[in-house]
Formats: C-alpha cells, structure tokens, sequence
C-alpha cells in the first residue's frame, strides 16, 4: 500500500546549490568537486548531505562513474551496465516503508518521515563485493537504529528482515522468461547487527539523492558483509525471532551464508575470497589483500566472540 | 542444393591469410582501449571476459562446420583451422591475462586455484586439451600423424567445447542466459557427433 504524501521541503530547495556545493568542499575536498563535475544530469539531482562521521574511511572513493555505472541490480538485469541502463524506469516518490513484525509501534512511513535530515551523516565506507571485487562510497544515511528504536522491538525479536519493491513493469528483470532470481530480494541481519552504529539506510550517495541504480530511495548498507547483504530500494522491515530467509542464501546455502561477513580466510566454494580487485585503479593495479570483517573488525569483531566463523559463513 | 553449391563456390574465393588478420582485432581493440583506461570500471574482468568469450565463440564456431554443413551443405571446411586456430590464440591470451594482469604471477596462489577451483581445473582443461590441437594444426602435423591419428586426436575438440562451456556456467552467479545458451549450444553441437551417421548425412534444404 502506498500512501500518498506531500514531499517535505528537503534543504536543496531552499539552500542555493553554490552554497551547499560550496560546504561539500570544504569536506570531502577533491570527492565532492568531482561529484559536483561527473553527477549524472538525470534532472533530479537534488542534493543530500550530511554531517562527515568518525566512521568513514581514509581510503579515497572510487570515481562516482563506476560507484554509479558498475552495479549489481539483478531486478534491473544480471550484467554490470544493466541497472545504470534499465533503473531510470523506478519511480521512487512517493515511496513508503512498511516497519511491523515484533514491535511496538509498526506503522507505515512515507520516506520522508523516517528520518530527520539532521540525522544524515556522510560514512565513507569500503564496500566488498562476493564476487572479488571492492569501491570505497560516500553513502549519506542515517543509523538503521534510529527506526528500530522508534519502532520498539519486543523483547523476542532476535532478527531483522528486508525486502526490496517487486514493480514488474519497473523492473524488466521482473517479467519475463529469465528471471535470475525469485522475488522479492530479501535479506536478514541479526538484531544486535542491525543495530549496530555502522549499519546505515542510504539515501544519498556523493552529496545527491541515491541513483536508482543504486536502490534508491532507501537502501541498507552494512560494510563489514558482502555487498548483496546491503539490500537495496527496501519497502520493508520487519522484526523476527527466526532467522529470516535471505536470497542468496536460499539460492544456494552451501555458496552463500546468512552471515556473510567479510573473511579472506573463508573461501566462496568456487573461489578465493583472500584478495579483491579495487574498481577503477585500471589495468596493472594488481589486487588489495581483502580484510576480516573489510576492514571493520575493531568495531564488529565483538559481535561474533565465540562463534565459529567457518560454520557460520 | 542450388544455393549450398552456390555459397561454396562464392566461399572458395574467399582468402584465408586477411581472415587471420581480421579475427585479432577485437584483441587489438581491447588491448587499445585497456591502455587508454577506457575499459571500465574493471578493465582487468573486461579484458579476462571478453577474450575468453571470444575464444568459446571461435570454439563454437569451429565446431558447428561439420553439422552445418551436414544439415544445409554449406561447407565452411575451409575456415576450420581458423576458428580452430583462434579459439586456442583467444584462450592463451584469456589465461595470459589471468596469470600476469588479474593474478599478477602470484604463483602460489595460482596453484591454489589450479588445484581448488574446479570452474578454473575445467578452464585450464579446456585451454591445454586445445594446445597440441594448435600444435598439430598446420599440414605438415596431418600428414605426419596421417589421418585417422590425426581426426582421433583432434575429437578433443569436443570435449574442450564441452568443458569451456561447464567453465562458463560454473564462474557465474545464479543461473543468467548466456552461459546457459553457449552451454546448450555446444551440448548440441558434440552431440550432433553421436548420432548415426545415417541421421545426420546432408539433406536437401528448401529453396522456395
């Protein structure tokens, strides 16, 4: 169910774009000049920025050309190029999310009402793909805790779950004879995981609102797992006390973990995961040693003490 | 058979050294675009991809001369070293690439996969089955193996088109299309071979 809302005024309507261009500078230096040069004219590049975070990375962003040309989409199609191509077809406004399951208060939100722009941070995070390859992307979003607090949840709620928008006639690889996976994408994280101050929903990327190819207008993005965890254009949230089923897993469980966390030492069935090639430092780069947890196990290491990470993948 | 007779006679006058020449663009172009970093996000992935789709689709073509010509008369037996020839150069330079730009001689962790990773044991198969079908290709090798020794030898082909395929649909996530048609393809291509040649002998194709 969709529910129709007047779009808020966001601070891009009222702040001249020189103005909060100019802030980004300052910022993010030679990132945001870039983005404010390359960021495709789609027409409705509306800024969205945030306060820089003692999370992000040093590490410099991967040019916005292939964080926004070189994706993994599959409901807009299976190759890289094929959700830059097919996604300008998502309408994202208006856009609602359903939060329920084990809460206290499940509602209904529009976009707009699940977070405070004041609560917008800008976490330049690395980003590990299952597949071999990494960018680092400076995401604006806000803690995924901040709507899981508000939703309460009960005392038995152990897990969360996602579910990305099924639109057939938005999403080519929807309809059709091939269709690479079954739908909804869904996707789970542990409670204490969900909540945890790295786990971000998305809604910016380079300073401008999330591209569609991306998972606009709302995406989960939690940097110590592989990339398919962080599930993207999400309409749904919901509190379990059992483990929720997730895509990949369900595809194939002995190649794809619920877990998935970041781990060289825990090889893909069909390859290595010890090192990953970084997009966009061309051809004689070589590969970047991958890190445990991608780099993030001071923060979330805790998180598994005493679990055994091979049997939990 | 009108236009079988037709086509050959046309295909007969057909040079085969600028053929040879015109089969190593694509490399050349990749190869052009690679040095100007304009292969992407991922030129290392690109480059690796395409030359080893390259050398499947050469494979494929190879392989696919005699039912062609079984089923419509069209006889591109002329070409077949060729398609041949260039499946092996494309998939040299497919495992060249992956040994020095994408595995950057890390030779133990080349091992590793040689020996773990069963898309790239069939990969690699695939790749050294085509070697002394290269090694013995040119006329001097045939008529030194004489030809029953040769052809036997050379039914390696089958089963590196057959591998090469496997290679493909066992690297990729899911089940997407392609990988899944080149399969099928060369599936019915090797199997072509198994049926009774009195099933397979040419037949008259429809002209009207």
């Amino acid at each position: 169910m969709l529910i129709k809302t007047i779009p808020r005024l966001r601070p891009s309507d009222v702040t001249p774009r020189a103005a909060w261009m100019g802030r980004r500078e300052m910022m993010t230096g030679i990132a945001g000049l870039a983005a404010a040069t390359l960021a495709p004219g789609r027409g409705r590049a509306a800024g969205i920025t945030g306060r820089p975070s003692p999370f992000s990375t040093d590490d410099a962003p991967t040019a916005i050309e292939h964080v926004t040309g070189y994706n993994n989409f599959y409901e807009f199609g299976t190759a890289k190029e094929d959700p830059a191509r097919n996604a300008h077809t998502l309408t994202t406004t208006p856009w609602s999310v359903v939060v329920d399951g084990l809460v206290a208060n499940p509602g209904t939100y529009a976009l707009e009402d699940l977070y405070s722009t004041d609560s917008l941070e800008e976490r330049i995070y690395r980003l590990r793909c299952v597949e071999g390859w990494s960018m680092v992307i400076p995401w604006v979003g806000f803690p995924l805790a901040e709507i899981l607090d508000r939703a309460d949840p009960d005392a038995s709620a152990k897990y969360v779950a996602f579910e990305t928008l099924v639109r057939p006639e938005e999403m080519p690889a929807q309809r059709g004879l091939f269709q690479p996976l079954d739908w909804p994408y869904v996707e789970g994280l542990r409670l204490d995981e969900a909540m945890h101050p790295l786990t971000i929903m998305a809604v910016g990327l380079y300073g401008e609102e999330l591209p569609n190819q991306n998972g606009a207008p709302l995406r989960l993005v939690v940097p110590w797992k592989y990339g398919f965890k962080s599930i993207k254009s999400v309409v749904r949230i919901t509190l379990t006390e059992e483990q929720p089923p997730t895509t990949w897993n369900t595809l194939q469980p002995r190649e794809f973990g619920f877990y998935s966390n970041v781990n060289p030492a825990v090889d893909h069935p069909r390859w290595s995961q010890a090192d990953e090639r970084v997009v966009g430092e061309g051809l004689l780069a070589g590969r970047r040693e991958t890190e445990l947890f991608n780099g993030y196990a001071d923060e979330v290491a805790g998180l598994y003490a005493g679990m055994d990470l091979t049997k939990f993948f | 058979m009108a236009l079988a007779d037709g086509v050959n006679r046309a295909m007969r006058r057909v040079p085969i050294g600028p053929l040879y020449v015109s089969a190593f663009a694509p490399a050349a172009w990749w190869l052009w675009l690679a040095v100007g970093n304009r292969l992407g996000a991922d030129p290392v992935a690109t480059l690796e991809h395409s030359l080893g789709l390259t050398a499947l689709q050469f494979l494929v073509g190879a392989l696919a001369v005699t039912p062609l010509r079984d089923v419509t008369g069209v006889s591109l037996l002329r070409f077949r070293r060729m398609l041949g020839l260039m499946a092996f150069w494309y998939a040299a330079m497919h495992v060249a690439v992956w040994v020095s730009l994408d595995r950057q001689f890390d030779w133990a962790r080349i091992t590793a996969d040689l020996f773990k990773r069963p898309y790239i044991i069939v990969g690699m198969a695939a790749f050294l089955m085509l070697l002394p079908l290269a090694a013995t290709s040119f006329d001097a090798a045939v008529r030194r193996m004489g030809p029953v020794a040769w052809r036997r030898l050379h039914r390696l082909a089958y089963a590196a088109g057959l591998l090469a395929a496997a290679h493909f649909i066992w690297l990729v996530k899911a089940w997407p299309p392609e990988p899944l048609i080149y399969g099928a393809v060369m599936v019915a291509l090797v199997g072509w071979r198994l049926l009774p040649r009195t099933r397979r002998t040419r037949r008259p194709v429809a002209t009207g």
